[in-house]
């Protein structure tokens, strides 16, 4: 990878430093040689990749308009599909020499529209990486492109004992590479954490196209921890061409629980008791009755009748911990007013009650002919709270809200539910799914919990964040991407000039130099 | 520059920034640099006006927690203001339902520990070097044996307060565990040694205190048994919070803690002995009385050892081991994680560190890890390459220059001369 990355690096930096019109080149995309430019990556593409890995057909392009958030919806000018780090990397080179813009995508299952292409841009899709290169088991640790599906490394350590923790709802058809753009949960993160806890290293394509490795196989590499910001950054810092992901042992022992009460308050109630006795499950997940009456109705999970909520808990780890800490929990959720406790015995119920739940969202499908995934988080111990103001949202406005969430780390999945045939139905929607997310800002909680802000978040940033917190994060932006050619658009409300443009302070202590007074 | 060469308006500006502005005593020089003046704010908005004020008058700052660890590294090419935050020590907020704590970056970690402890939780951070602050931890990165169940400070900081070298306030993350709005700015100070921004307040996530707790030790007598009973540990259903090596003259041991309920615990140890062999011992005593590194932390100037971090991917323990035989160091650390601390005695000559720096740095890397010198005597920071090669040099660079264009935080301290 070495030649292949050097070179251009300093074409673009100077290019950055030269341009006194540098607002124009790097925020506006749609000059007048926009399809030049276009042009001139599609050459550097047809050169490097076979005719199948570059589409130029308006029709194959309108097939990549929109990620899993369908309802924005645009058309890329070029998509390149790359076969290897070296051809991705001299993909972005051109666009950093052409100034045009990219964004990467992997299996386009997102839900926040990060994917979403850009109209004068190039859409760089991972899919064609999909090595799982190396299975390190002595290590735990397993080597992987991009396109790799998330399920697929679990299927590759499982013979040797191991697993990948990370499990988005997704995870039979998402990829690697989106789950580290996005910083991806999943049911089992209360237990394990996120993608950016399980990614140990990467090599990373730079916005320059430069290739540099960063963290590594061995634990806290020397330096600043590049990773950890790039990790759900969102594709707005580069791209990931490999990941050195963490493996993590199968349990011992499984237990899944399916408990049957008759309000959200006694399931939350419960929830709180299993997290004040010292236990963390790998999972605890709850769900309401209009939840549960969709799930039903789409995969016949049988979910205990008449509930008002039910909450499906794991615990996993060493078995004799493990059967104490079940016995704990029975007698909490008994405590709580559990009226219906089921154990799944073997693996096929285990997977109809996880069945029930990972199915919801599509699941609502079912009883409404549109809906709106949302995606906030609150501290946990405002869950009654917030549940109920989300039914007097839902009471005053007339619009229905099935509850959907991770309730043991308070990440809540309201499902809003409308017809879009109905006028003004859609509007109502997103006002009230707009103010649950003022609910969770308000309890001092997040915008996004694992679906990320991409395009249908990054008005609310400003909501969370103030213009100072946010100029911070464009600082970081700016140290990777001064062309703001990489995912642009996404993430933040406005993105900052890269007027200082870095390189200027090479000498390793400038301070010493006479004149600093003055420099502000 | 030192105190005479700070102008009386810079003086006058600090000042007025911060009540307390006090000339340096000789306890407050930075690894033989001694700063111009120091200066204890006691809250974030006085951070803020000190680090306008310097921005101001184009002044240099290190910040200090407690100074336990302020020695690491390479040591600053200049310290103007000696920014100590030990005056920001409260808790803030213990929120015991939601598995949370909020503190100051000049709080103790052993009061966090106190204060999470009373609602039967923790931070799963161990304590290194005794009287630290969250704010030293955060920015040297230190960790101990639990790191192998979870994780290090990248694992559990949720939110931070910071302020700019430019003295603009600014927050990244929250008060919630779950949360990918924003760049995660927090893991970029992490480790940065003080050169990015000042932290001023962090919240992280708790876990609960385990009920009990037990140590079982075994002796091994060459690197290819450590790495054989580490291996059959970590591949095991025993769950460990911990697999420590320690190690000397060819010879050592491997320890390995369980903690969870208290009849779990009793069991799993058990498992953990059957897997150990009949020279296994049990405990609850933390190995090596609960010191994390084979130095002294207490020393300074000269007495202080050649401390060194060595990582490697976990089938590299041997191979590190073996280095270690070959180059005469003592090692302790955790073999579950692939993270070793190895130490030279003070007065080793310096052809002697250089040697053995080389020697083990290969073994590292030829094994996925790093070599880094933490602390030593200023004669061998002098003399040796204390970070060894940093791939992204360039790509750190261009984060320092957009936090700090001027290098004033800390210059000199880090990685490439940043």
């Amino acid at each position: 990878m070495g030649d292949a990355t050097q070179g251009t690096s300093t074409t673009s930096e100077s290019s950055g430093l030269d341009s006194t019109g540098l607002d124009s080149t790097a925020l506006d995309s749609s000059g007048l040689d926009s399809s030049g430019r276009i042009a001139a990556v599609a050459e550097v593409a047809r050169r490097l990749l076979p005719d199948a890995g570059v589409i130029t057909d308006r029709a194959r392009l309108r097939t990549y308009e929109c990620d899993g958030l369908a309802h924005y919806r645009v058309t890329p000018a070029l998509v390149v599909i790359p076969q290897d780090a070296e051809q991705l990397a001299a993909l972005v080179r051109a666009c950093a020499e052409q100034a045009v813009p990219f964004v990467a995508r992997g299996s386009g299952t997102g839900l926040s529209g990060g994917a979403l292409p850009h109209a004068e841009g190039v859409l760089v899709v991972t899919s064609q990486m999909r090595a799982i290169r190396e299975v390190r088991r002595d290590d735990q640790r397993a080597v992987v492109e991009p396109g790799v599906i998330n399920l697929d490394v679990t299927k590759a350590a499982t013979p040797v004992g191991y697993y990948y923790a990370p499990d988005p709802s997704s995870q039979q058809i998402c990829s690697i590479g989106g789950n580290v753009a996005e910083n991806s949960g999943g049911a089992h993160c209360l237990k394990y954490g996120f993608t950016t806890n399980h990614v140990l290293g990467a090599d990373f394509v730079t916005p320059d196209g430069d290739t540099v490795s960063l963290g590594g196989a061995a634990p806290d590499s020397p330096g600043y921890d590049l990773l950890g910001a790039v990790v759900g950054s969102e594709g707005t810092l580069g791209i990931v061409t490999s990941a050195t992901v963490r493996l993590v042992r199968l349990p011992e022992e499984v237990r899944t629980i399916l408990v049957g009460f008759s309000s959200t308050d006694q399931a939350g109630a419960a929830t709180s008791a299993i997290i004040a006795a010292g236990i963390v499950p790998a999972a605890i997940e709850m769900m309401d009755a209009l939840a549960i009456e969709a799930a039903e109705a789409a995969v016949h999970c049988n979910y205990p009748d008449g509930a008002g909520a039910v909450l499906v808990i794991e615990l996993d780890g060493a078995a004799i911990e493990v059967e104490q800490e079940y016995a704990e929990v029975r007698r909490l959720c008994d405590d709580h007013g559990a009226f219906e406790q089921r154990l799944a015995t073997d693996p096929a119920e285990r997977a109809l009650i996880w069945k029930g739940r990972k199915s919801a969202f599509a699941a609502v499908g079912r009883i409404s002919p549109d809906y709106i995934v949302q995606d906030g988080v609150i501290p946990r111990t405002a869950l009654p709270e917030v549940l109920t103001a989300i039914a007097e949202l839902s009471g005053s406005s007339g619009v229905r809200v099935a509850n959907v969430f991770h309730a043991g780390d308070g990440n809540l999945h309201p499902l809003v539910l409308f017809d879009d045939e109905i006028d003004g139905a859609g509007e109502a929607a997103e006002r009230v799914s707009g103010a649950i997310l003022d609910l969770c800002i308000e309890h001092g909680g997040s915008i996004t919990g694992e679906h990320g802000v991409g395009m249908d978040k990054s008005k609310y940033m400003p909501r969370m964040y103030t213009d100072e917190d946010l100029d911070t994060m464009q600082l970081v932006r700016c140290a990777f991407d001064p062309q703001n050619i990489s995912n642009p658009g996404k993430v933040f409300p406005t993105p900052r000039l890269c007027g200082e443009v870095p390189g200027r302070h090479k000498g390793a202590h400038p301070l010493q130099e006479a004149g600093l007074a003055e420099v502000f | 520059m030192t105190t005479d060469t700070l102008d009386t308006a810079a003086r006058e500006a600090l000042s007025s920034a911060c009540a307390q502005v006090d000339d340096p005593q000789e306890h407050d020089a930075v690894d033989g640099v001694r700063p111009g003046l120091v200066v204890r704010p006691s809250d974030t908005d006085q951070v803020a006006e000190v680090m306008r004020a310097s921005a101001a008058h184009g002044l240099t700052v290190v910040p200090r927690g407690r100074g336990t660890k302020l020695s690491w590294g390479t040591a600053p090419t200049s310290a103007d203001v000696l920014l100590d935050l030990s005056a920001l020590d409260r808790v803030l907020d213990h929120a015991a339902g939601d598995l949370i704590v909020a503190t100051q970056a000049g709080a103790l970690l052993a009061d966090v520990q106190r204060t999470v402890g009373e609602g039967g939780q923790r931070l799963a951070l161990d304590e290194t070097v005794p009287g630290s602050t969250i704010g030293g931890v955060l920015g040297a990165n230190t960790s101990g044996p639990r790191r192998t169940a979870t994780g290090t400070a990248r694992d559990l900081l949720i939110g931070i307060t910071m302020v700019r070298a430019d003295g603009v306030v600014a927050k990244a993350g929250g008060r919630v565990v779950k949360n990918v709005a924003g760049y995660d700015i927090g893991k970029l100070l992490i480790g940065s040694g003080g050169t990015l921004a000042v932290i001023t307040d962090a919240t992280f996530r708790l876990h609960p205190l385990p009920a009990d707790h037990r140590w079982v030790a075994v002796p091994v007598d060459s690197p290819a048994r450590a790495l054989e009973v580490a291996q059959s540990v970590v591949h095991s259903q025993v769950v460990p919070a911990a697999v420590e090596v320690d190690w000397a003259g060819g010879s050592g041991s491997v320890s390995v803690l369980v903690e969870g309920r208290a009849d779990g615990v009793a069991g799993r140890a058990a498992a953990v002995r059957a897997l150990l062999g009949p020279d296994a011992t049990e405990s609850t005593a933390e190995p090596a009385d609960g010191a994390a590194y084979p130095w002294d932390v207490t020393a300074t100037g000269d007495g202080r050892s050649t401390a060194l971090k060595l990582t490697c991917v976990l089938s590299g323990l041997a191979a590190v081991l073996a280095a270690a035989d070959d180059t005469g160091v003592t090692v302790r650390g955790s073999a579950g994680s692939g993270v070793l601390y190895a130490a030279l005695a003070p007065d080793t000559p310096l052809d002697e560190v250089r040697t053995a720096l080389d020697r083990l740095r290969r073994a590292c890397s030829d094994h996925g890890g790093t070599a880094v010198v933490v602390d030593s005597p200023v004669a061998v920071k002098a003399a040796v390459d204390v970070w060894g090669p940093i791939p992204a040099l360039d790509l750190m660079r261009r984060v320092k220059d957009q936090f700090d264009p001027d290098h004033r935080l800390s210059p000199g301290r880090f990685v490439g001369g940043i």
